[in-house]
Parts: C-alpha cells; sequence; structure tokens
C-alpha cells in the first residue's frame, strides 16, 4: 500500500467563523463571546446532543468541530471503529477549567469541589467524548505544544496509518483559554476526500492559517 | 527490519527512594510509601498519600548546584534524569538524535494556588513551558514531545517513544513522567468520593478506593543495541485504545482495554500462554478492578501472576505507568516478583492471580496496562533478550 495519506476534510472555528472545507458555513455575532458563540453554532446546526450541556467549554468546541467535519464524511461508516484513531493537541491543556476547580477550593469558608466540573480538567476527556459520539475505539493521544505543530502531527499520524495501528484518523487542535478559541479537526485517510491535499506539514500550513 | 527500543537507563523518584534500587529495595521488603496525613496542606481532612519528604528533596537538588530557580515538579523531572545520564555514559541529552517526551496530568498545577502567586512567572502552568525548562536545563536542542492523557500517559509516552525510535529520527528517547500532590488533585478525587480512608487495597474484597501519591520516574530507550549495559531489556509492543462509554467510569466489560492488550501481545509476535507477569492498574477502586479482571480474564491471562503497585506509590498519575514500568523491568531483572500490598481476600467476579508475597521466580517479560478518564485504556510489554 503506497505510503501517501490524505487530508480528507477538516473544520475551523476560530475568530467567530466555522470554515468547513474552505468554506465559511456560519458566522458569529459581532463581539459575542467564545462560549456564547461556540453554543450559538450548536444552536445553529441544531445538533441536539444533551450532553454537550454538561462540558467545558474546551469540549464544546472540539465537539462541535468533530461533528461538523464528520458530518460528510463519515469515517465510522466506512472503517471499523477500532481502527480509527484520534490524536488531539493544544497549549493551555485544560487550564480553563482547572481555574474554575481552583476557585471551588481556594477559600476554605466557601469549598464545593464538584465531580462534574473535576472531570473535565484533563484536556484528554475530549477524546473521549469524540470517541463517544462516534463509538470510536482506535489509538488515541493528547500533545501538549506551544502551537499546531504541524510537522511533528504529519508524521506520527502517517506513522500510525503506515504502520497499520489505524486506518484513518481524526486529528488537529483544539484549544480554548481566557477567551481565546481555535478548534481545526481534520480527518486523514488513505483515499482522497474533498480537501484533495497530501498530509504533509506544507499542506497543513497552507489549510491552518 | 524494525528498529527494536531498548531501556539503557532509569530512574524512580517517590516516598520510597531517590533511585531504583533503593524503590525496589523497599517494595521487596513490601514497605509501602503511602501514609495517613492528619494534617497536611491536601486537604481540610486528615487524607491518605504517598508524600516525598520535602527536606530529602530539597538536600538532593541542591547537589545538583544550580542558580535556576524549578518549581517542585521540574526538580523532580531534573533530578530523575540527571539520575539516569549517570548511569550510562552512552546517553548524550545534547545530541539532536535525542528527544525528551515528558509525561504529566497536571504539570505546574500548584501555581494556581492562591498561595503560591506570584512565585513563579504565570507561563509556568503550561506544560509545554514545563518541557521548555527542562531541556533548557540539560542544553538538549530538541522541543521536548509532551504526553497529557490521564493516568495512561506514563505508559503512553513509552509507546511513543518506542514508534519514534522505529522511525529513526532520533536514537535515543528520554521518557520521563511526573506529577506532583496538590490540594488541586486532592480535592478533586476527594469530590468523586473515590478516596480511600486507608491505604489503598488493590483487587482486594474490601477496596473502597484510591490512594494518591506523587512521583517521577524516567527511562531512557535507544535503538543502539550496543549501548546496553547488562540484561538487554526491550519494549516488543504498546497500544492504546479508548473505550467509547463514559468519561469517568470504566467499561463493564472491559473491551478497550481488552482491545489494547491484544494489540500489544500481536505487536510483541506473542500468546496470552507466554505472558510471564502483568503489571496491573489496580487503582483500588471497585470498577476500575472489576473491569481489569474482566480484561484479564477474556485475554486469557487470568492464571498469569499479577499485581498493582498503587498501595506503595498511590496513584501517582502521569507518573505511574513510568514507574510501575520500571519496577516490572527490575523484576525482570533480578527474577523478583512483588507482591501486592494490602492484598487479602479475592474481590472482583473473575478469578485473576494477584500475587500476594513478594517471591522469585523466572520473569522474562511484563505485560503493564493503564486505563483513565476519559476511557483511554493502554498497554506496553517489556521482554528480556538474550
Amino acid at each position: 500500500m503506497s505510503d501517501v495519506n490524505y487530508i480528507s476534510a477538516f473544520c475551523r472555528i476560530s475568530s467567530g467563523k466555522v470554515n468547513v472545507n474552505h468554506s465559511i458555513m456560519f458566522t458569529g455575532e459581532q463581539d459575542e463571546a467564545p462560549p456564547a458563540f461556540i453554543k450559538s453554532v450548536y444552536k445553529h446546526y441544531q445538533l441536539n446532543y444533551p450532553k454537550f450541556y454538561k462540558m467545558d467549554s474546551l469540549c464544546q468546541l472540539g465537539f462541535i468541530a468533530s461533528e461538523l467535519l464528520l458530518k460528510d464524511n463519515k469515517l465510522t461508516e466506512k472503517y471499523n471503529k477500532e481502527e480509527i484513531a484520534i490524536v488531539i493537541s493544544n497549549g493551555s491543556s485544560s487550564l480553563e477549567i482547572d481555574t474554575e476547580h481552583q476557585q471551588t477550593i481556594s477559600d476554605k469558608a466557601n469549598y464545593f469541589p464538584s465531580p462534574a466540573v473535576f472531570v473535565y480538567t484533563l484536556p484528554n476527556i475530549l477524546i473521549g467524548e469524540i470517541a463517544i459520539r462516534n463509538l470510536i475505539k482506535g489509538e488515541n493521544t493528547f500533545f501538549i505544544f506551544d502551537k499546531f505543530d504541524a510537522q511533528f502531527t504529519a508524521q506520527y499520524i502517517n506513522s500510525l496509518l503506515n504502520s497499520g495501528r489505524a486506518e484513518s484518523c481524526i486529528a488537529g487542535w483544539v484549544d480554548f483559554y481566557e477567551g481565546n478559541y481555535d478548534a481545526f479537526l481534520y480527518t486523514v485517510e488513505k483515499t482522497q476526500g474533498v480537501i484533495r491535499a497530501e498530509h504533509t506539514a506544507e499542506q497543513l500550513l497552507n489549510i491552518y492559517k | 527490519m524494525k528498529l527494536e527500543s531498548y531501556i539503557i537507563a532509569d530512574n524512580i523518584i517517590s516516598p520510597l527512594g531517590f533511585s531504583t534500587e533503593e524503590n525496589f529495595a523497599q517494595l521487596k521488603q513490601m514497605r509501602t510509601g503511602v501514609q495517613r496525613l492528619e494534617k497536611s496542606a491536601l486537604s481540610p481532612e486528615p487524607v491518605c498519600a504517598a508524600v516525598i519528604d520535602a527536606r530529602r528533596l530539597d538536600d538532593e537538588f541542591k547537589k545538583l548546584d544550580t542558580s535556576t530557580p524549578y518549581t517542585r515538579l521540574e526538580q523532580l523531572f531534573i533530578l530523575s534524569i540527571s539520575d539516569t545520564l549517570k548511569q550510562n555514559p552512552a546517553i548524550d541529552i545534547r545530541s539532536p538524535k535525542t528527544l525528551l517526551i515528558l509525561s504529566s496530568t497536571k504539570g505546574n498545577i500548584d501555581l494556581l494556588d492562591p498561595e503560591n502567586k506570584g512565585k513563579f512567572d504565570k507561563k509556568r502552568l503550561f506544560l509545554w513551558e514545563t518541557g521548555n525548562m527542562i531541556t533548557q536545563h540539560f542544553g538538549n536542542p530538541n522541543k521536548a514531545l509532551v504526553v497529557s492523557n490521564a493516568c495512561i500517559s506514563g505508559v503512553l509516552a513509552i509507546i511513543l517513544g518506542k514508534r519514534l525510535l522505529e522511525e529513526n529520527t532520533y536514537d535515543t528517547i528520554i521518557v520521563s513522567g511526573g506529577d506532583i500532590m496538590t490540594h488541586f488533585v486532592v480535592s478533586g478525587f476527594q469530590s468523586f468520593k473515590a478516596v480511600s480512608s486507608e491505604v489503598c487495597k488493590p483487587y482486594d474484597a474490601a477496596r473502597d478506593g484510591i490512594s494518591l501519591g506523587e512521583a517521577c520516574g524516567t527511562v531512557v530507550l535507544t535503538n543502539d543495541k550496543t549501548k546496553v549495559k547488562g540484561t538487554a531489556i526491550a519494549v516488543k509492543g504498546g497500544s492504546s485504545s479508548n473505550d467509547a462509554n463514559h468519561i469517568s467510569g470504566p467499561s463493564r466489560t472491559g473491551d478497550g482495554l481488552l482491545l489494547a492488550i491484544e494489540r500489544t501481545l500481536k505487536e510483541a509476535n506473542m500468546d496470552a500462554s507466554q505472558v510471564a507477569y502483568i503489571s496491573g492498574h489496580g487503582t483500588a477502586t471497585l470498577y476500575n478492578d472489576e473491569m481489569e479482571a474482566q480484561a484479564i480474564t477474556t485475554a486469557r491471562l487470568q492464571d498469569v501472576p499479577m499485581n498493582s503497585l498503587k498501595s506503595y506509590f498511590g496513584h501517582t498519575l502521569g507518573a505511574a505507568g513510568i514507574i510501575e514500568s520500571i519496577i516490572g523491568i527490575q523484576s525482570m531483572r533480578s527474577n523478583t516478583l512483588i507482591g501486592t500490598y494490602n492484598y487479602n481476600q479475592p474481590g472482583v467476579t473473575k478469578p485473576v492471580n494477584i500475587i500476594k508475597k513478594t517471591t522469585e521466580s523466572t520473569v522474562d517479560n511484563c505485560l503493564k496496562t493503564a486505563a483513565g478518564f476519559g476511557g483511554c485504556n493502554a498497554a506496553v510489554l517489556f521482554s528480556k533478550e538474550a
């Protein structure tokens, strides 16, 4: 089998815009706060997934990106669910919700740590949420980089596919911290999709600008 | 020909000691590092936890003679890696062919605590900055690869090391995992009602929750067998998986962990009947230990001697997969299986073969398993080579 892999589809949510496969699909209100923008995207697409409201902002953002990414490219219909990998990275880990958990314990007189908050204080919970939604069981790893590392991401996922450890992959970058947010999720497959881009660092940086 | 990965140095820092040997000697005697702390900064209530002695950490770190201020976790990483460098002069940490992989769930999360406000730059909260601090300390030219994947982080980091060595971009990979005890983590697990009021009891009928702990561990891997000193131990296979079931509760059937185990054995080209020893995850929660027993039995590994080290070290989160792997490796080197502290009565519905007392036995290989929040599972297999 060829060692060439393809970026078959992508979804980017940043700066108040939803971009799916190079088309701006939705634009938020001007100066909308990030959590409100994320909820308006959810409502716009009528995603109807009650667990969404339990999620922290990082998971809400990544979850929506994964839904829009997979809407027209249903990996789970093409591949065995054990052969789909999920590899996501970000810069801020779960610091947004970490700060929230810290606030519940800093004051001994007002002490109320909550399991519903604490469970989200791990970045890979996002991978779990996407896996649960789509029943994906393959390889999963969450990395922390100072910025999206196209070089490493391309190299590592290509080696996962080329060594037979996965047949396809949901990959990318999902970050949410102190009012800054950015989601870029894409699918990697052995066959071309609507995007027609080889899965290389250069092509990734052409898309993720 | 696929390039193999060999272990050429290792270190554990825990309440039981500052080297692999020191820790292993304590475990052989079945001495635990978990203690009941009546009063501590970790919790408003008494708590059982494994905490590294602050004075010893301070003394050991002073010996390094560095003037840069480092956080508690960074000190642990630096000490742990420094010890491995002393063991094997073939490790060139300044080489562009050497990569550092860090495994941590919470990094410098203690810096969020108002008591630590202003002690360090806010940037130090980011795990990638922890990576920068460590690579800069040692003069390593590459950006550290940071894995933060809940309680499988350590096992995953070793698997990643093996995979990157196959590609030959690097010839040496230093895999270091660490997490510290904080009020942040203790309060969170307490809110889940997941913390035992005593030293935890893995796989036992009376188990009632976890003990938390702090530790740091380092394994150095290479794809150059000539750098091995003594017994050659290779990483033969490894895999991760997801239950796709629940973000905080393990699968009831153990199917996710089973998948990771089966793929690991396949990659290692081994049958279940050839596995000599299993270093389990064994957190001592009702559901985790039951899930593991289901997976182990379905994989036909129920007769293989198995232990959990959580009742010695506590659950050390991002360090767990690494320090527990190192104990497994040391068990292979010394042909000694460590008994599971606090295990008395079988307490899982499938009969698994839990090691009660430390025994001498030929140990040719070790299967290490892990599972964590987010439904993640991982397994890795180490094997002795002639």
